[in-house]
C-alpha cells in the first residue's frame, strides 16, 4: 500500500473533525488516510440534503465545496463536465448562457430545510436522485449523468462512462453511483447530458376536479401524442398555495404543461382541450413567465414551505394511485401528485416508527415504495429510511464492499450495515 | 476461426457431461436438453460469426424456476453458464464455452402484461423487440429503442447489451426505457428490480444490469416504458458537397436547440453502393448526406423540417428533398437499412466497426479513416449515427485472402484506438463481448477494470457466469474489434437488417 504523506501533498489537518480538500490530490490524501486508519467520514457538499437519510455519527466530515468548478462545456455535443462540488445554480446558470438545462429539474430541498437559497451541489443531486415533474419525459438525473470519476474507499481513482450518450463499454457505474447517497465512492467529476431550453412553455390548470378525474385527466394527457412535460395534481386544500393573476378559478388545481416552440405549444394545448373534452371545464392557460412559476414552485416543494411538518415520498404505479390514497386517509395527510399521478409528495403532522410502517405496508401493497424525507431525529433513528427487502440488501451488502471495503463513505446513511 | 484465448477448460467437467446432464433433467424437461453435437451446432456462436465454439450443453428452460435450480446447480458445481437470447449480439457475448451450459431463454417467449394505464409492457425476454411494438400498436403506443435487427433480437438481449437503435438521441436507449426486470443470479437467487415505476429505492441495480452482456444475472422478465407514436414524422435528405459540411450542419442543428428523432450520415462510398442495391434516391453528386427525421405535433415538425433545411442551406448543402409522404418518408430510410446488405454486393466479406465519438469529430475522424483505408487499402463505407455520434464503419475485404483479413482486424482495432483518442468509447450499441475485450485498456486503465470486476465478483464470486466476456483475459490492447460477416449469403441472420 502506498504511505501517505501527511505533509507535503495535502493542506490538511488530520487531527480536524472537517476535512475540507481544495484539490483531487488532497481528497486521494483524505480517503486514504480515513482506509488506513478505518475513519468513517460523512461525506458533504452544501447541505442541503443531509437530514435525509439517517443521521450519522461519523468520526469526521468530508466537505467537497471547495472541489467546484466547470471543467468542460461543449453545448453543440450537449454535455458539460464539472467538480463534483459545483453549486447546481452555477451549472444551471452557465448552462442558460447557451439557451441550455438540466432537462431532470433536481427537486430544490432548500425551502423544506434550510430556508435559504442554496440548492445544493452537483455531486449531492446525483448521490440523491431526486428528479421534477418532467420525470416520465426526460427520466431523472440517473438518465443525464453520462460519466464520472471518482474515488473508492480505499482511495483508489476510478472512472466509468464518457462524454457521449450510447455507450455501452462495461458495466454503467453512472447509474450506479446516482441515488447511492455518498456510500460508493467519493464524486470529484461529472458529466452530465444537457438539453435545449424550449423556447415557450404553456400549462392548462384544469380547477376544480375531484382527485380521480384528475388521475384520468393527467393518465389521458401522457398517454396522448401531445407530448406533455409536466402533470400534476394539489387538492382544493392547497389551493391558496397558488395566487397567479390569470387563474381566477377555484378548487383543485390539475396542471399539464407542454413545451416546444410557440406554434407547437399552442397546437398541443388546443389539441389537448379538444382531446380531453376540457372545454366545458373550467380551465386557463398559463403563459411561459406564470408556467415557468407554476414549475418551479412545483420543483421547490413550496405548497410544504409554510410549516415544518413531516415529509414522505411515495412512488407507486398510477393505476394505485387512488387506491392508496383511500387507504391513507386515516393518517390525514395533506398531499399533491406529480409525476402525472405516480409520485405522491405527502405532509403528516404527527410522525412516529409505528405509523411510517403502516404507511409503507400500504404503499409496499401498491406496488410502489417509500422514502421518508422529513422527520424528528428521534423517528429516524428506529425508522427504516429507504424501502429495501432482504434479497436486495444483501446484494447491495456485496457491491458496498467491492467499492469500499471498510465501510468509510457514509455507513449506514441509507441501511444499517450498508 | 480466428484464435481467441477464453477462460481455461475444466476436463473435469467435460469428463462429467453425462451426470450432468441426467442431473439437470431433474430440473427441466430431458428435452429442454441438448448434449448431441448436431443439436448443439447451431448454438456455436452468436451475430459476431468469426468466432465459433461448439457449448458443452444447450439447455432451454421453460421457466423462472427451472432457471434458478438450474444456475444453482451449477453453481455448487462449478459450471460455467453462458446466457443467451436471440443469438443476434455482435459482439460475441452470448459465444459458448467449450465447457459451459449455454441457457438459452427462447422457450421465455411471451408478453406476460399489456398496461396501458401505467404505459408499459410486461415481456419474457426472449420477446422479440418488434413484437412488443406490434403488441401496442393497436393503440397507438410503441417501444422507442429499435436496434437495427428488432424483428430477431429479443428484449432480454437488448437489456443485456443497453441496445440503442437510430433514434437514441432523442428517445435513449434501452436504459432509458425499461422499469423492472426480474432476474436470477448465479446462486439461484430470484429477486426484481424495480417493477411498474420509476427510480426504485437503493442502489440502481437496474442501471448495473443493464448493459452488463451477461455476466452479472439471468433476466427472466423485463418491464419496459412505452410511448404514444407520435402524430406526424418527416424526413429530410440533405446532401454536402464534403463530409465537413455535412458534420458541421448535424453541429449546428444540435447547437439551435433541436433534438431530431434521427440523424443519419453516410459517405460517398455508402451512398453509391445503397442507391444501386435500393433505388432510395440518393444525392450521387454528395460527398455525404444526412437523414434528418423529426417527430411531433404537425405544426412543430414543419417548422423544424423548415429550420433544418434553412441550417442545411447556410452550411453548404447541395440538394435537399423532404418526405411528402409516409411512402417517400420510408424510401429515404430504405437505402439506409441496406448498408450493409449492399457493401456485400462489393466485395466478398465485410467487417462493421462499432464505436462512439462527439459528433463534432466526425469530419476529423473520417479523415483519419480515410487515411487508414489508404494505408491498408481496404475500402471503407462509413455510416453514422450521427445525432448520438454513433459510428459504423464497414470495411471490405476478402475473407480468402488471409492477409487481407489480417489487415481488416489490426485496421477494425485501428478505427477502434481513433473512437477513444478523440474522446469517444470502444461501443455504442453492439457492446465489448469478446469482440472489443482486450481494447477496454484503451479506455480503462488496471484500477477501473479492477473496480468492474469486483462488482462482478461480489455477485458471482466464482466467476462462472459468462466468463472471458467484457473484460480484457490477456490484459493488453491488442486484437480484434469489428463484426465479420463471411460472405453475404453465408453469412449468420443475413436475412436481419443491420444498420
Amino acid at each position: 500500500m502506498e504511505e501517505i504523506n501527511q505533509n507535503s501533498q495535502t493542506s490538511q489537518d488530520f487531527n480536524s473533525d472537517i476535512y475540507k480538500p481544495n484539490n483531487e490530490d488532497d481528497l486521494r490524501e483524505i480517503i486514504k488516510y480515513c482506509f488506513k486508519k478505518n475513519l468513517p467520514i460523512e461525506i458533504v457538499g452544501r447541505g442541503t440534503k443531509i437530514r435525509i437519510g439517517k443521521k450519522l455519527q461519523c468520526a469526521k466530515t468530508l466537505d467537497m465545496s471547495n472541489i467546484s468548478g466547470i471543467i468542460d462545456y461543449k453545448p453543440e455535443e450537449l454535455y458539460i463536465t464539472v467538480k463534483a462540488g459545483t453549486p447546481i445554480q452555477t451549472i444551471q446558470n452557465e448552462l442558460k448562457k447557451n439557451n441550455q438545462h438540466l432537462a431532470f429539474e433536481p427537486v430544490n430541498f432548500s425551502e423544506i430545510f434550510q430556508k435559504d437559497s442554496n440548492e445544493g451541489t452537483i455531486g449531492g443531486t446525483l448521490s440523491c436522485n431526486f428528479s421534477g415533474s418532467r420525470r416520465f419525459k426526460v427520466g431523472s438525473a440517473r438518465d443525464h449523468i453520462l460519466g464520472f470519476k471518482g474515488y473508492n474507499g480505499k482511495g483508489e481513482k476510478i472512472k466509468s462512462g464518457g462524454t457521449v450518450v450510447k455507450n455501452v463499454t462495461g458495466y454503467d457505474l453512472s447509474k450506479l453511483i446516482t441515488g447511492s447517497f455518498g456510500t460508493l465512492l467519493v464524486l470529484s467529476e461529472i458529466t452530465l447530458k444537457v438539453l435545449p431550453l424550449q423556447s415557450d412553455t404553456k400549462t392548462i390548470i384544469i380547477s376544480g376536479l375531484g382527485l380521480e378525474h384528475a388521475i384520468e385527466i393527467m393518465g389521458s394527457a401522457i398517454s396522448s401524442s401531445n407530448d406533455p412535460s409536466g402533470a400534476v395534481f394539489y387538492p382544493d386544500s392547497l389551493r391558496d398555495n397558488f395566487v397567479f393573476n390569470d387563474l381566477t378559478h377555484r378548487g383543485s388545481i390539475t396542471a399539464i404543461r407542454v413545451e416546444g416552440s410557440k406554434t407547437s405549444t399552442e397546437q398541443r394545448i388546443n389539441n389537448l382541450i379538444q382531446d380531453l373534452s376540457l372545454i366545458e371545464k373550467n380551465i386557463t392557460v398559463l403563459d411561459s413567465v406564470q408556467s415557468e412559476i407554476f414549475w418551479e414552485e412545483t420543483r421547490c416543494l413550496k405548497v410544504f414551505s409554510k410549516n415544518q411538518k413531516n415529509i414522505l415520498r411515495a412512488v407507486i404505479p398510477t393505476s394505485e394511485t387512488i387506491n392508496l390514497l383511500n387507504r391513507l386517509k386515516s393518517f390525514h395527510p395533506t398531499y399533491f401528485i406529480d409525476w402525472g399521478g405516480s409520485l405522491i409528495w405527502i405532509e403528516l403532522d404527527y410522525l412516529s416508527n409505528q405509523k411510517i410502517e403502516q404507511i409503507r405496508k400500504r404503499i409496499l401493497v401498491a406496488n410502489g415504495y417509500l422514502t421518508v424525507i422529513k422527520s424528528p431525529e428521534n423517528v429516524k433513528l428506529s425508522s427504516e429510511i429507504f424501502t429495501i427487502d432482504p434479497i436486495k440488501f444483501k446484494i447491495s451488502q456485496n457491491i458496498k464492499k467491492s467499492f469500499d471495503p471498510k465501510r468509510i463513505f457514509n455507513p449506514g446513511k441509507m441501511y444499517t450495515g450498508i | 476461426m480466428t484464435s481467441l484465448k477464453m477462460p481455461k477448460v475444466d476436463r473435469k467437467i467435460l469428463k462429467d457431461k453425462e451426470k450432468i446432464v441426467k442431473e439437470i433433467a431433474n430440473f427441466t424437461n430431458r428435452k429442454n436438453i441438448l448434449s448431441e453435437i448436431e443439436e448443439l451446432k447451431p448454438y456455436e456462436t452468436d451475430g459476431l460469426s468469426a468466432y465459433k465454439q461448439t457449448p458443452m450443453l444447450v439447455v432451454l428452460p421453460e421457466n423462472t424456476i427451472e432457471v434458478s435450480k438450474i444456475l444453482s446447480y451449477c453453481n455448487k458445481n462449478k459450471i460455467k453458464v453462458v446466457p443467451r437470447g436471440a443469438g443476434t449480439g455482435l459482439a460475441g457475448s452470448a459465444l459458448p464455452l467449450a465447457d459451459c451450459v449455454l441457457l438459452g431463454l427462447g422457450k421465455f417467449n411471451k408478453i406476460l402484461e399489456k398496461d396501458f394505464k401505467n404505459r408499459c409492457v410486461v415481456a419474457q425476454p426472449g420477446v422479440t423487440n418488434l413484437s412488443i411494438t406490434h403488441a401496442v400498436q393497436d393503440k397507438g403506443f410503441y417501444y422507442a429503442p429499435d436496434p437495427s435487427s428488432q424483428i430477431a433480437c429479443s428484449i432480454g438481449g437488448n437489456v443485456a447489451e443497453n441496445s440503442g437503435g437510430v433514434h437514441s438521441l432523442k428517445y435513449g436507449t434501452t436504459t432509458n426505457n425499461i422499469l423492472g426486470v426480474e432476474i436470477v443470479l448465479m446462486d439461484g437467487t430470484v429477486t426484481r428490480v424495480g417493477g411498474k415505476v420509476f427510480d426504485s429505492p437503493g442502489y440502481d441495480l437496474l442501471g448495473l444490469i443493464t448493459g452488463s452482456e451477461g455476466l452479472l444475472c439471468v433476466i427472466t422478465e423485463v418491464t419496459v416504458k412505452i410511448l404514444k407514436k407520435p402524430d406526424t414524422v418527416k424526413a429530410i435528405l440533405l446532401g454536402f458537397p464534403t463530409i465537413e459540411d455535412g458534420g458541421n450542419c448535424v453541429t449546428k442543428i444540435i447547437s439551435e436547440g433541436i433534438i431530431p428523432s434521427g440523424m443519419e450520415m453516410m459517405d460517398k462510398v455508402l451512398l453509391e453502393a445503397t442507391n444501386n442495391f435500393s433505388k432510395a434516391g440518393y444525392p450521387l453528386d454528395a460527398e455525404g448526406m444526412l437523414i434528418v427525421e423529426i417527430d411531433g405535433t404537425k405544426s412543430e415538425v414543419d417548422e423544424l423540417i423548415d429550420r433544418v433545411a434553412q441550417i442545411a442551406k447556410q452550411n453548404k448543402c447541395s440538394s435537399i428533398k423532404i418526405s411528402k409522404s409516409e411512402e417517400e418518408r420510408l424510401k429515404f430510410w430504405s437505402g439506409r437499412k441496406a448498408a450493409f446488405p449492399a457493401c456485400g454486393e462489393m466485395a466478398p466479406d465485410y467487417y462493421c466497426v462499432d464505436g462512439t465519438i462527439p459528433r463534432g469529430k466526425l469530419a476529423k475522424v473520417l479523415k483519419e479513416i480515410t487515411k487508414l483505408s489508404k494505408k491498408y487499402k481496404l475500402p471503407v463505407a462509413n455510416a453514422f449515427h450521427a445525432g448520438d455520434g454513433n459510428l459504423h464503419p464497414i470495411i471490405m475485404f476478402d475473407a480468402n485472402d488471409k492477409k487481407s483479413l489480417e489487415k481488416t482486424e489490426k485496421f477494425g482495432e485501428d478505427i477502434l484506438k481513433l473512437c477513444v483518442k478523440f474522446g469517444g468509447v470502444l461501443s455504442g450499441e453492439h457492446g465489448i463481448g469478446v469482440e472489443k475485450r482486450e481494447l477496454m485498456c484503451e479506455m480503462f486503465n488496471n484500477q477501473d477494470i479492477q473496480q468492474q470486476i469486483s462488482i462482478k465478483n461480489s455477485l458471482d464470486p466464482s466467476s462462472l457466469l459468462n466468463p472471458g466476456k467484457v473484460y480484457p483475459i490477456l490484459r493488453k490492447c491488442a486484437e480484434e474489434g469489428r463484426l465479420h460477416i463471411h460472405g453475404r449469403d453465408k453469412s449468420k441472420f443475413s436475412d436481419i437488417p443491420r444498420f
